[in-house]
């Protein structure tokens, strides 16, 4: 059995192959376990990109293969971020409070202790004490769970009203973008109990791990990425090749006639999108530890529609195509706005590519849309097809 | 007809969009093994009656009883009431497209349709004769790893038909299935459709005489959204009402 899926989806041997090629030789140039030929930053970008090409993997499920539209994913992305970040803070404040605490005459009280994290985390909110929705900071297992919880629960109750209600295309987009601007907006409040627009930071700095260098705890987050990506890759693979697979194509292509073929449409719909939103909150929760901080405008609509483009221009419907798109694109992205692209000097007029960077890619999805609607992926197949013609 | 053999019963539907009776009264019945053709001019309400029956328009008023418990489908669902064993046939041919003919008879199959059973579920051998079965009796078993999108129009109207057949449905409904269609194929289409109604209920809504004719059975004539006649073809023709309705307009 094992074997003929393997056959049937030779894709992922070779996923896999150039993953592990490219996460080993970032290894080895690496400056905490390799020679050191690559920056701890760039190891960094590289992880971050894997955990973007693992959002629109999930992203790809539901456009690429269910039809369903979403503009909204980030929303799922940044609140991932948020409740691992919640742990790092906590744990973290905790271990430098108790620390300058030690040097007190008197041994501080719990509730001291509690105060004391207290205001250092909230004091840039004007506040001290902890909110309630910190109950379980200082647990990593259970604020591991909320990763998976909240954003499954907000999918959940938001897909099944949606879908309930047969809201379909553009109109759905619509709505998805709506929540991840309500909630970005509700976050951007300094009473929302998440420190408002400074969000969370310090998160690169692993509680307990002081004395291990950012560049080592670099490698070991271009490796789970690498591995959740993998094994994710692996899974939708799986779900996407069999009759369940083809049940959610038929929903992209003819909802109605499936319906009446006696299909539950919604019941299928939540399912992907909820599967879809948790994967894309473990994304979140593994990009942002390497990102340092997470606030209210990494789940502004702008960042969910780059994920569209990034799928779009990789060719959705195929997996491989999205991680290729969100690859090549914030790869490339990260190059040109990090201001190391030479200007182009026009004569009359100096293109700074920082600023002309978005025009680039605006008119590359334009091009992608008109002339290759199968996007990078497409070109992909093309190549398969004429070496076995 | 007595209760035992009638399968499909609809008592006094009536159905208005924005005032306009779309569905007036209209009383109508269908036995378990029962080839039966609808007619009608333009706006009688066929296609409306279709979808009162999958449950796509819900009824004003009136009642439908279905099987030998008499559930009323007015409360159900579309997806349950084609798990209970209507299956219908659209007017424009409606299949997955961009997916294998295979694969779209797999779909259809009768078996549990819940997101999970369908995650686990694998083909097994029954499965793969029953599609080789289905395949033949619409005449596309050479085309079975084609993707369906290439298929001439006649074809896809079987593969659809097929996919009603795979659903093992006890009531089939079937909209102007000869539309488009070049003379072989209308009587391919007929010979299936005949066959399919030797176990089950096949209702048939049809604006070609001839063909309602070669489909030899009972028709029933809807105007205005209810029962206009109802006999064999010679007969209804031989109506003067429905000669009115059909030629006086």
């Amino acid at each position: 059995m094992e074997r003929t899926f393997l056959v049937r989806n030779p894709s992922i041997l070779i996923f896999i192959g150039v993953l592990a090629v490219v996460t080993l030789g970032a290894t080895l140039l690496s400056e905490g376990l390799g020679v050191g030929l690559l920056s701890t930053s760039f190891i960094k970008t590289l992880g971050k990109t894997l955990c973007l090409c693992l959002a629109a993997l999930a992203l790809d499920l539901v456009w690429g293969y269910c039809g369903i539209l979403s503009l909204g994913h980030f929303a799922f992305f940044g609140l991932g971020g948020y409740m691992i970040g919640m742990w790092l803070m906590y744990a973290r404040t905790e271990e430098i409070v108790s620390a300058s605490l030690a040097n007190a005459p008197l041994p501080a009280t719990p509730l001291e202790i509690r105060e004391a994290i207290g205001t250092q985390i909230f004091g840039v909110v004007g506040g001290s004490d902890i909110p309630m929705m910190w109950s379980f900071a200082d647990s990593l297992v259970l604020q591991l769970l909320l990763v998976l919880l909240i954003p499954g629960l907000l999918a959940f109750v938001f897909g099944w009203l949606a879908f309930r209600s047969r809201v379909t295309g553009v109109y759905l987009s619509i709505l998805t973008q709506a929540m991840t601007l309500a909630l970005s907006l509700y976050l951007f409040q300094n009473d929302s109990g998440l420190r408002g627009n400074n969000g969370l930071s310090g998160l690169q700095n692993l509680p307990g791990a002081d004395d291990i260098p950012q560049a080592l705890i670099s490698v070991w987050f271009l490796w789970a990425s690498a591995v959740s990506l993998a094994m994710v890759y692996i899974i939708s693979t799986w779900l996407m090749s069999g009759k369940f697979g083809s049940a959610i194509r038929a929903i992209r292509d003819d909802e109605n006639r499936l319906r009446y073929l006696g299909y539950s449409v919604e019941g299928y719909k939540l399912v992907v999108f909820v599967f879809s939103a948790v994967i894309t909150a473990i994304a979140g929760a593994l990009y942002y530890p390497q990102a340092g901080i997470v606030n209210p405008a990494e789940m502004a609509p702008i960042a969910s529609i780059y994920l569209v483009v990034w799928v779009a221009i990789g060719g959705r419907g195929r997996l491989y195509g999205a991680v290729i798109g969100a690859a090549f694109v914030s790869l490339v992205s990260s190059w040109f706005t990090g201001g190391q692209v030479p200007d182009l000097n026009l004569g009359f007029y100096t293109v700074k590519w920082v600023d002309w960077w978005l025009v680039l890619l605006g008119f590359g999805f334009v091009l992608v849309t008109l002339y290759a609607p199968k996007g990078l992926g497409g070109l992909v197949d093309m190549l398969v097809r004429r070496k076995e013609a | 007809m007595t209760r035992a053999e009638t399968l499909l019963e609809l008592d006094r539907i009536s159905v208005a969009f924005d005032g306009f009776k779309a569905i007036n009264e209209l009383s109508f019945a269908i036995g378990s093994a029962e080839l039966r053709a609808i007619i009608g001019p333009n706006g009688a309400g066929k296609t409306t009656m279709m979808d009162i029956i999958t449950g796509k328009t819900r009824a004003d008023s009136g009642q439908i009883k279905y099987g030998a418990h008499a559930v009323d489908l007015g409360q159900m669902s579309e997806s349950a009431i084609a798990q209970a064993g209507i299956g219908r046939k659209f007017q424009r041919p409606t299949v997955f497209e961009n997916q294998t003919v295979f694969e779209n008879l797999v779909l259809a199959l009768a078996h549990d349709r819940s997101p999970f059973s369908v995650l686990k579920y694998r083909m097994g051998r029954a499965d793969r004769v029953r599609i080789d079965v289905l395949a033949e009796e619409v005449g596309l078993s050479d085309h079975l790893t084609r993707i369906a999108g290439e298929l001439s129009h006649g074809q896809k109207q079987w593969l659809e038909i097929g996919m009603l057949l795979a659903q093992e449905p006890r009531l089939l409904l079937v909209d102007e299935p000869a539309a488009g269609m070049t003379p072989e194929e209308r009587e391919h289409t007929t010979d299936i459709l005949v066959r399919a109604a030797e176990t089950r209920a096949v209702m048939v809504v049809e604006h070609d005489m001839e063909f309602v004719r070669r489909l030899n059975c009972r028709v029933t004539v809807l105007h205005e959204g209810s029962v206009l006649a109802e006999g064999s073809i010679d007969h209804v023709m031989q109506d003067r009402q429905v000669i009115e309705v059909y030629l006086g307009r």
